[in-house]
């Protein structure tokens, strides 16, 4: 026995080490036939990682303080070693993250990964959505420029419209009658302690609930229904590690070649990434013009000014937003189709989820301008097709003619 | 199922047309003549800044030392540029403080370290090319771009005065274009070269790094290509046994 396997022997005896090895990677069979939609889940870990390490570097010069912050990030920019490359990393890491998990989300979308047996492995995505959004939300706090502030203010405004107890829900979570620097600093906390705990909690138990069940796949068939009887492997399975590690290199290369392209040439993205108006420094007297959350918002900042006001309330309109995210958690069992993939359903669902990605990224669009009325009709418009894709969904795959599923996956 | 996807083609981009039909209303801005690596009007454009802008308004994020980025030394900086501080490792502060120049202006003059991020070179270079006279200003001078604006012309000596032509657009007169009533020392193509090399260094100072980050991108592209042509054969020769 080698020196290095000894060690080995005596970590096992005290740890599964080798145990959760072959569990996660060596011995956890996926299927083989992952197309181009399954690279998103390893880069969303990617870029989790990149803003943790990111996140860790700006936090030690960062002085999340009224007076300080704005200043703090151009010291960050110009007198900090290597300051800029990892401003710029965590602003576009901030962006490329809800790119890589929209794309991540239309794969379930597309596939039927949210169907029994993995009910669980969707809610859990969802419930990461929801703390990304809020992450990203508290974050944007934090340069204190005009649309940090701004944008604070119109958010955190949406908790006051709650009937009776809005007003003091508000005040409770600035810490201050406006945003201020008490809500700079519970905003920062949140943003690099409690979140990110929480993140990595839940991408956790995504994992361990999708190597439970196993990996959906671009047919939608349960790969372990055919196994190999001597081995019990699935037949159609091949090992994650060194496949897909290999795979997902190749995935991270292009992926890491898009981020670059973006972070050294077009750092702000035309104001999509960093917006122009979050350069001039926070100032809690002038209003801007228009104000309008970063891209990744946009399609429910649409919808929530769809809504018009009813008795002299907004509240109608942030329960609609709220109302457009949870309808995610019950998509398992809205779903009736007798197929899970794509490939196989029928016309309808082809049609209806068409119509949601058009919706969807109207909303975005709608969402960066200012409310007209014509583009307010357009996002109300879009924003019943986005709730219908949902609500109607029960009916419309259930009498969808899909095609017989193969036994085995193809191709 | 092809008059399905026309028709989802137009959901998708008629609302983009119609909502371009109803743009804004500002003034059509001239493009500035940025170019961060011309070294020379950079200087040109740091000696307008120290000169003209440093009086009022800070760059309270940007130090002496890093005009050295300009390729000049720190004699140069500490005897041509640095007027306000005595140590090139200060930041570009102003004497006059936040509440005079809100006195004195109506508001306080911005500090221009990033004002090229928020307002963009363009918007720069008309606005400081935008200035005529206009007896109802307090200041005598108003803005084409900014309208009553608070800021006088600073320039003035330079580029000369400007009065506007007017042209009627419905109920409102609106600025058509200024023509030169009283010559300044420089001509008026000399001039927009001069804000020209203005802008150009506002374009820098908003980011130093800027010039490094898209050396150091190319680099890093050209790295990351190598590594995708390798990561590519090993991912094919890793799969050959996969069927």
């Amino acid at each position: 026995m080698s020196a290095m396997q000894k060690l080995m022997g005596w970590i096992d005896d005290r740890f599964p080490l080798t145990a959760t090895y072959k569990a996660h990677l060596s011995e956890y069979y996926a299927p083989k036939n992952f197309n181009f939609w399954y690279f998103f889940g390893s880069l969303a870990l990617l870029v989790l990682v990149i803003q943790i390490v990111t996140g860790i570097f700006l936090t030690m010069n960062y002085k999340p303080d009224s007076e300080l912050a704005f200043l703090s990030v151009e010291y960050i920019m110009r007198d900090v070693e290597w300051g800029w490359l990892i401003r710029y990393m965590h602003s576009t890491g901030a962006s490329m993250f809800f790119v890589v998990v929209y794309l991540h989300m239309f794969r379930g979308l597309m596939y039927g990964s949210y169907r029994k047996p993995r009910e669980l492995i969707w809610i859990f995505g969802v419930l990461i959505y929801l703390a990304l959004m809020a992450e990203a939300f508290l974050g944007y706090l934090l340069p204190w420029g005009q649309m940090s502030y701004w944008g604070a203010q119109v958010i955190v405004n949406l908790f006051a419209a709650v009937p009776f107890i809005g007003e003091d829900l508000s005040i409770w979570i600035r810490g201050d009658y406006v945003i201020s620097d008490a809500t700079l600093n519970r905003f920062f906390a949140f943003h690099v302690i409690a979140l990110p705990l929480v993140l990595i909690a839940l991408v956790v138990v995504h994992l361990v609930a999708l190597h439970e069940v196993g990996s959906n796949n671009p047919d939608g068939v349960e790969i372990k229904k055919h196994k190999d009887p001597k081995t019990g492997i699935p037949l159609d399975g091949i090992p994650f590690h060194p496949y897909y590690t290999v795979k997902d290199i190749v995935g991270v290369v292009v992926f890491l070649m898009v981020f670059s392209a973006i972070l050294f040439f077009a750092p702000a993205m035309g104001g999509y990434f960093l917006e122009a108006a979050n350069f001039v420094p926070a100032d809690p007297l002038k209003t801007p013009e228009h104000i309008a959350p970063l891209w990744y918002f946009t399609p429910f900042y649409a919808i929530l000014r769809a809504v018009p006001p009813m008795f002299g309330s907004q509240f109608p309109g942030v329960v609609a937003m709220g109302l457009s995210i949870v309808l995610l958690f019950f998509l398992p069992w809205l779903d009736r189709s007798k197929v899970k993939s794509i490939r196989y359903r029928g016309p309808i669902y082809k049609i209806a989820l068409a119509l949601f990605i058009v919706a969807f990224i109207g909303l975005g669009y709608l969402g960066l301008l200012p409310a007209t009325p014509i583009a307010t009709i357009f996002a109300q418009v879009f924003s019943v097709i986005y709730f219908l894709f949902f609500l109607l969904m029960p009916w419309y795959t259930s009498i969808d003619k899909t095609k017989p599923e193969p036994e085995r996956v193809t191709g | 199922m092809k008059r399905m996807k026309n028709l989802l083609f137009l959901l998708a981009v008629v609302p983009a047309i119609a909502l371009a039909a109803g743009g804004g209303h500002s003034v059509p801005l001239d493009k500035a003549p940025v170019n961060p690596g011309d070294m020379e009007s950079l200087q040109r454009g740091a000696r307008m800044f120290v000169n003209f802008c440093l009086n009022c308004h800070s760059a309270a994020a940007m130090r002496y030392s890093r005009l050295a980025d300009l390729g000049l030394t720190e004699e140069q900086i500490k005897a041509n540029l640095m007027f306000a501080a005595e140590k090139p490792g200060e930041t570009m502060k102003v004497g006059m403080t936040k509440s005079d120049g809100k006195v004195f202006f109506g508001a306080t003059p911005p500090d221009l370290s990033v004002i090229a991020r928020s307002r963009g070179a363009d918007w720069l270079y008309t606005y400081l090319r935008g200035f005529y006279r206009d007896d109802s200003r307090a200041t005598g001078w108003n803005n084409t771009v900014f309208d009553k604006v608070g800021m006088p012309h600073v320039m003035w000596s330079l580029q000369g005065e400007m009065v506007p032509v007017y042209r009627k657009e419905g109920e409102h007169e609106v600025v058509e274009r200024l023509v030169l009533a009283k010559p300044g020392s420089v001509t008026l193509a000399e001039y927009d070269s001069m804000v020209g090399d203005l802008v150009n260094y506002l374009v820098w100072m908003g980011e130093p790094a800027q010039v490094q980050r898209k050396q150091l991108g190319v680099a890093v592209l050209i790295f990351l290509g190598i590594f995708f042509v390798v990561a590519y054969y090993l991912k094919k020769e890793y799969w050959k046994d996969v069927h």
